[in-house]
């Protein structure tokens, strides 16, 4: 396509895109430089139907003049980038000199928030993106393989997992794994511990959102894979067969390096995506024991009555910062193969 | 047929001989949380509504959503009920506003213990109060031969005792999710060990310290005789857990006794569901709870004709005695001529034993945010009660420097 008509396709959704997601992240990334203005705090006297005593409230008066005066409130510069909630420098320093061992230092950097939410989103995306993969890759090769007949209806059962909306789907094992859940309960059996309870303990709450997120996300990856199968050119497979070439041999020498741009487009997508983690926290009521940067943004944005617009906005900008950086290896190996195919 | 047609005149003359409040024009809008009392509440403010259109939103996430609908100008909502805590929020962010010449000119009926007032300015009107209170199953403790718990610590010893009868696996419950009902667990009990959350009146943190500690022990030791899921029980799953007869003895809000004790579910378990004055703790002699208030505010961002028609509809719901004579068992309603029954027994022992009522102060929802989620990992048995408790701290200081507070 001439680069002329490229330009006039992209345009309007070149446009929405600065619209709709460029600005606010320039906006988001403005507003994490900013801290609320130092609150002028003033003694009244508060009476309630318990009784009357004397007490703090912010001073509206003075507080609305300087607010007038500096709208996005007080320049912070990397102060919130920095502090306790978020990178929190000073703290792991500190950490670093006062700890004897290695092992001492991370326990305690691990248990920062920022950090505490960082190692649940590595550890999600590490753990799940590969699954998705060879999951969907496995689901895609035997449903190609099957009769042509029962494969629409089996199509249609494995994308099931991706049509049903991710709360619910989240909420069906939340119940499933309750202390009087089906799994929950069998499992009190099974370990011979009746106060064993799957949402409690942090190392099962992980397993199970872990499951959770293959479980949700595979059918992505099998339907893009079971489409790209579609395209692998017959003669290869058979002359292949006829060299006496294994079915693993074949998936090997000519199926995989067929479909591999798609696999690299599939691992790219699902790292963004998992990155993101956020619907099952909240499905499983799992935000104490695991918790990912978008639940952190979630949290400073909601769950406080008092609404911490920097420290979220400071977290999202992050967050982008962190989808960068792991996907960089995927964008530099599929621009480099750009540049020698041409 | 002719009796329906009665009942649609009756209908008719009733609604009409109740709309007395004459409303001409504005329009209401209110946000409220979803509970029985606040539904009867609106209903009853929705009966003098006159021409004015009237709008309602009953939402248990009613706190997500205020302060940014309110902030709009014009703001989404004309009315916003709040509590204690929540009108906090608002008022830092200057976004309700004073009544006092609505209540001068329309508050015929309310009583001057309902307003609250800062600094003379009458910021919201009270009709209800609320605590959280012991709830217990006198069949399973007469069975065990247990006393009525009056401490805490007898709450432990008597769960104890039905635990090692047998009777249950996890015979106490209290609403221990993990955000903002754990922290307000610990807002409870940190009180009644006397606890301050901030040092002389200002805004530095003040609970790492041996009362926060023993608070933190008491909370574990209750967790550790409640349904292994807690973290993840709200105060309507723990009402479901009540209902299923799983436990014997637990903490809940006042306000949720009227759906639990209505007719649905097991008869026997709601015979024998009592609900007793709220527990002391570690020695204190006031009561390891905080008193409650329910209120409605007027949006600041908002014409002075639908603040008007709001106050009026809103102010003739919260001095209906009709009201509060119908719906006596819904809450301990703070209305002139409510006779407290036997529902209301948990908050009126509560103010008996001189509760304090949840600190009012502008930093308290970042300590209270902090609470929520650092104490976690203390329960979970991962971090020492130190530690947490110096999490909670930091966690608040960071916070609070971003709001300005410190």
């Amino acid at each position: 396509m001439p680069n002329r008509s490229f330009f006039w396709f992209f345009l309007p959704a070149g446009l929405a895109m600065i619209l709709f997601i460029g600005l606010p992240i320039i906006s988001t990334g403005i507003q994490s430089f900013y801290a609320q203005h130092d609150q002028i705090l003033i003694e009244v006297k508060k009476c309630d139907p318990f009784g009357c005593k004397t007490s703090v409230v912010v001073d509206q008066e003075a507080t609305s003049k300087i607010k007038e005066e500096k709208p996005l409130g007080k320049f912070n510069g990397f102060g919130t980038y920095i502090d306790r909630n978020h990178l929190a420098s000073d703290q792991v320093s500190e950490f670093w000199s006062e700890s004897k061992s290695v092992g001492e230092f991370i326990g305690k950097v691990g248990n920062l928030p920022f950090y505490k939410a960082l190692v649940f989103t590595l550890t999600y995306c590490v753990i799940v993106t590969p699954c998705v993969l060879l999951l969907g890759f496995i689901i895609a090769l035997s449903l190609n393989a099957i009769s042509r007949k029962i494969r629409g209806p089996l199509i249609f059962g494995t994308i099931l997992p991706m049509i049903v909306t991710p709360l619910v789907g989240s909420l069906v094992l939340f119940w499933m794994i309750d202390a009087e859940g089906i799994i929950g309960a069998n499992l009190q059996i099974l370990m011979d511990d009746p106060y064993l309870s799957v949402k409690s303990s942090k190392a099962l709450t992980w397993i199970t959102i872990i499951i959770y997120g293959v479980w949700h996300h595979s059918p992505f990856a099998f339907v893009v894979f079971y489409a790209a199968l579609q395209t692998v050119p017959q003669e290869p497979l058979e002359a292949s067969i006829i060299d006496g070439a294994s079915r693993f041999q074949r998936v090997k020498h000519i199926v995989l390096p067929h479909i591999y741009p798609v696999v690299t487009f599939v691992a790219l997508i699902s790292l963004m995506d998992n990155f993101r983690v956020f619907e099952p926290i909240i499905g499983f009521s799992a935000e104490g024991s695991a918790q990912s940067l978008s639940w952190l943004i979630y949290d400073n944005l909601v769950n406080e009555e008092v609404i911490l617009f920097g420290s979220a906005a400071a977290t999202s900008i992050m967050t982008i910062v962190g989808i960068s950086i792991i996907l960089t290896p995927v964008l530099l190996r599929t621009w480099k193969e750009f540049r020698t195919n041409r | 047929m002719k009796k329906i047609l009665v009942t649609l005149l009756f209908l008719l003359f009733g609604t009409v001989a109740n709309a007395d409040c004459n409303i001409k024009s504005g329009s209401i809008n209110i946000l409220a949380n979803d509970f029985p009392a606040l539904r009867t509440l609106v209903e009853t403010a929705k009966e003098c509504k006159g021409s004015a259109d009237f709008k309602v939103t009953h939402s248990a996430e009613h706190n997500k959503i205020a302060v940014p609908a309110l902030t709009a100008n014009p703001s989404e909502f004309s009315v916003r009920v709040a509590a204690n805590s929540s009108i906090v929020p608002l008022m830092n962010a200057d976004l309700i506003r004073p009544m006092n010449d609505l209540v001068k000119k329309y508050g015929k009926g309310i009583q001057e213990s309902q307003l609250i007032t800062i600094d003379g300015k009458v910021m919201a009107v009270a009709f209800m109060a609320n605590t959280q209170h012991l709830y217990v199953r006198t069949d399973v403790l007469e069975e065990n031969g247990i006393a009525i718990p009056k401490t805490y610590e007898e709450v432990v010893a008597a769960a104890e005792k039905i635990r090692a009868a047998g009777k249950m696996k996890y015979p106490y419950a209290a609403a221990y999710k993990a955000g903002w009902n754990l922290a307000e667990e610990f807002v409870n009990m940190y009180i009644g060990h006397g606890g301050e959350f901030f040092k002389d009146g200002g805004a530095q943190p003040n609970i790492n310290n041996a009362k926060g500690v023993a608070t933190l022990n008491m909370l574990k030791k209750l967790a550790d005789l409640s349904n292994p899921d807690y973290l993840t029980h709200d105060s309507e799953a723990i009402k479901v857990e009540w209902e299923s007869g799983n436990v014997a003895i637990m903490t809940l809000w006042a306000s949720r006794s009227g759906t639990l004790l209505d007719d649905e579910g097991d008869a026997k378990i709601t015979a024998a569901t009592k609900l007793v004055a709220p527990a002391t703790v570690g020695g204190g002699n006031i009561p390891a709870a905080t008193l409650w208030w329910d209120g409605f505010t007027l949006a600041k961002n908002r014409s002075d004709a639908d603040a008007e028609a709001s106050f009026r509809a809103m102010a003739h719901a919260a001095s209906s005695k009709e009201m509060v004579a119908k719906a006596a068992d819904q809450a301990v309603w703070l209305v002139e001529g409510f006779v407290p029954g036997p529902k209301s027994v948990g908050v009126i022992e509560a103010v008996k034993m001189g509760a304090k009522p949840y600190p009012m102060l502008p930093q308290m929802g970042l300590m209270h945010g902090a609470l929520g989620s650092e104490i976690v990992e203390f329960l979970q048995g991962n971090e020492s009660a130190e530690q947490a408790l110096k999490d909670v701290e930091a966690a608040y200081i960071t916070k609070a420097k971003e709001q300005g507070f410190l």
